[in-house]
């Protein structure tokens, strides 16, 4: 069960070896988290990020998961609902593609989108309906600013976060007074693996600083945080311009 | 909740899913409501809550998630409320378990009895006190609610009714074990003789930590009722400053002559303001604002009076006079947090409360005062000591490890945290809390095997 403080004490991580996911895993598990349920494709990695998290005292387990198998979803994540209640679920998995590459190979653009959003839709449901048999818990999904207005370098990334970050609002209006807590997650740019050698944009943040906010989200309840918080008012300033505008920023 | 509970059908208890808190008004979930209306459909509601189980709820007034079951069934008693005998010669009364306890006050004080322990609010139902073996400012004298239960109810998970006396195993799991044995159904309870339904009241100024410990020392058991309210914000030579209340039923003779209270000394007045609005900001509790009003509090009391009459809902339940006063603390809620440690473990209780007033804990509920004899619940909480309660708005920055840093040093002094109030402990200090677990969780392995009754606080602490 969640505390006052909306800390889980036990947490499945849907792409186990994301970094902001890891990142948020440790900060909980130094709270309350006892049991952590890592999915992800085997992987020396995932098993890497396991015993780290064993280091901290948490019990974890890691389930093979592939977001690119939506057929498979039921039955891995309903093992892991079968031992135990959740409290939360963070849906973490995503790819960023190479947006030039993926331009001219269609193929690969759209295993961007089937990762970043069908995978999503079908494990987001699937956690969903477990949580609300449940009647508590939280899913937390990491979506991101890209997802807010699709930008000419990176609208396939973008459109799937967009395309998964309404999911996830829908899905917490669906939710709603059943004891299930949906959070979307929007952080900017990330310092991460995923964006290594890239050049980095303003109000870059860390997958340590989106930890502290989803901590900070779980508590109040929140529906929405952007990582940092300024990004909610940037956002909003860019969505209002207009296209031909919009289309000439160096974003 | 209960106003949401509506009958589905003939003959059928009314039953919703809704959001369920706690008075703190944190971590809520959902659950199936409930409302049994004969004991029957309780034994119904029992046998059919399904595979996340059932928890008996009162009138929802312990903080944390004790009253709660996510995804499972909460039954809410208050509809068995009938009191079905009362003894007025020898004073006992036999009533139903979702009787609070405003409603006995209201039955008995012109009957010339009273409860025999009140805590803090007296819309508690007598399930509900059983339950958390509640204790009130008399426990230095009178012990817990369950020393004046002399036996109850019981509706266990195999669907049947015991009659559980004083001294058996069951009786002692049962009081303070937080609903988890079973649903009370009726209980027999001994009162309290008093000549009016008015207290007589000192009241005295402690400047410092030190100078209350002493008063409350020297002179508790001239008074059958005593606490303190503590100004946990005062700081340097200030910290622990206080207002002792103590005090005891006024006796008729103590009544002014030709006044209304002596035409009529039993009646039993309350008064209440208009309900706190649900639309409080979160930060409306502040340490200025908490400050200026622990400032006015103190300087406010008297620095000695002594006899002076008060009603009973002034003496016991200030808070009752503002229904919903839960809210003040806006949508975020609040954690109440409430340790008892030895007498001999004074250190730990000066290190705690020097540990809260640098902390800043924009508290303005808290109270300390000294326990009497321990009951025999295993899972009661008071054991002979001192015992501070305090409130904390939930989104003070930091709260979830500041009162983990104050339970450790709670475990090491061998007290405890009241499970009642709970909403955040660590589950692995719990144990060595309340030594009697083993035997609690074996008698409800045995009594309980498929796990019928269970809360969201049995699961947060492995109960």
């Amino acid at each position: 069960m969640k505390d006052a403080f909306g800390i889980p004490q036990s947490l499945l991580v849907l792409g186990g070896t994301s970094e902001i996911a890891l990142a948020t895993a440790r900060r909980l598990v130094a709270r309350r988290t006892r049991t952590v349920w890592l999915a992800g494709r085997p992987s020396p990695a995932l098993d890497r990020a396991a015993e780290r998290l064993r280091d901290l005292g948490a019990e974890v387990r890691t389930v093979a998961f592939d977001a690119l198998d939506p057929e498979s979803h039921e039955a891995a994540l309903g093992k892991v609902f079968a031992e135990g209640d959740i409290d939360m679920v963070l849906l973490a998995f995503g790819v960023l593609g190479d947006q030039a590459h993926d331009e001219r190979e269609p193929l690969n653009a759209v295993r961007v989108a089937q990762t970043n959003y069908t995978g999503a839709v079908s494990a987001g449901l699937i956690s969903a309906r477990a949580l609300q048999a449940q009647g508590h818990g939280s899913l937390v999904v990491l979506s991101s600013v890209a997802g807010e207005r699709a930008r000419r370098a990176n609208f396939i990334y973008g459109s799937s976060k967009a395309g998964l970050d309404a999911f996830a609002q829908g899905l917490g209006d669906a939710l709603h007074g059943t004891g299930v807590h949906v959070m979307v997650v929007r952080p900017g740019f990330v310092r991460s693996r995923m964006t290594e050698g890239m050049a980095e944009a303003p109000l870059a943040t860390t997958p340590e600083a989106v930890a502290t906010a989803i901590e900070l989200g779980l508590r109040r309840r929140s529906e929405t945080v952007w990582v940092p918080g300024a990004l909610r008012v940037v956002m909003s300033a860019l969505r209002h311009l207009p296209r031909g505008v919009f289309r000439r920023l160096p974003v | 909740m209960s106003a949401d509970t509506v009958p589905a059908a003939e003959g059928d208890p009314g039953t919703t899913w809704g959001p369920v808190t706690g008075w703190g008004r944190t971590a809520p979930t959902t659950a199936r409501l409930i409302r049994p209306r004969t004991y029957q459909e309780a034994a119904d509601a029992v046998r059919d809550c399904g595979a996340r189980g059932g928890i008996a709820r009162g009138l929802g007034r312990a903080y944390g998630d004790a009253a709660q079951n996510a995804g499972g069934a909460v039954l809410d008693m208050t509809a068995l409320d009938r009191i079905h005998a009362i003894d007025a010669a020898g004073g006992t009364v036999l009533c139903d378990a979702g009787v609070s306890l405003h409603r006995l006050m209201e039955v008995l004080l012109p009957l010339g009895w009273f409860v025999p322990v009140t805590p803090g609010t007296r819309y508690v139902t007598v399930g509900g006190a059983i339950g958390a073996d509640i204790h009130g400012k008399n426990h230095h004298v009178c012990g817990s609610f369950s020393r004046h239960v002399l036996s109850f109810e019981l509706l266990t998970a195999d669907g049947q009714v015991r009659t559980v006396d004083r001294g058996t195993p069951l009786f002692d799991a049962t009081t303070g074990g937080m609903g988890l044995t079973g649903v009370v159904l009726t209980a027999t309870v001994r009162l309290q003789p008093v000549e009016t339904a008015l207290m007589s009241v000192d009241t005295e100024r402690a400047t410092d930590l030190d100078d209350l410990m002493a008063r409350l020392t020297a002179t508790d058991h001239r008074y059958r009722y005593s606490v303190a309210w503590i100004d946990l914000l005062a700081r340097g030579a200030h910290t622990g400053r206080a207002v002792l209340t103590r005090g005891d039923h006024a006796p008729l003779d103590a009544l002014p002559e030709r006044s209304r209270a002596r035409r009529d000394p039993l009646a039993f007045r309350t008064s209440r303001l208009p309900a706190a609005p649900d639309l409080i900001p979160d930060g409306l509790l502040s340490r200025t604002t908490v400050g200026l009003f622990n400032e006015l509090w103190y300087r406010k009391a008297p620095r000695v009076s002594r006899g002076r009459l008060q009603r009973i809902s002034t003496f016991f339940h200030p808070l009752d006079g503002v229904p919903h006063w839960n809210r003040v603390y806006g949508r975020g809620g609040f954690v109440q947090y409430q340790f008892v440690v030895g007498h001999d473990r004074a250190d730990a209780l000066r290190r705690i409360v020097r540990r809260i007033s640098e902390h800043r804990c924009p508290s303005f509920l808290a109270v300390l005062k000294r326990f009497g004899e321990a009951d025999p619940g295993w899972l009661s909480f008071p054991v002979p000591g001192w015992t501070l309660a305090l409130d904390i708005p939930a989104g003070l920055p930091g709260l979830g490890a500041f009162l983990d840093g104050l339970d450790e040093e709670v475990a090491r002094a061998g007290g405890r945290v009241y499970l009642a109030k709970d909403s955040r402990l660590r589950p692995e200090l719990l144990d060595a809390m309340y030594p009697r677990l083993p035997d609690f969780r074996a008698l409800r392995a045995e009594l309980d095997p498929r796990g019928v009754f269970v809360s969201d606080l049995a699961r947060r602490l492995a109960l």
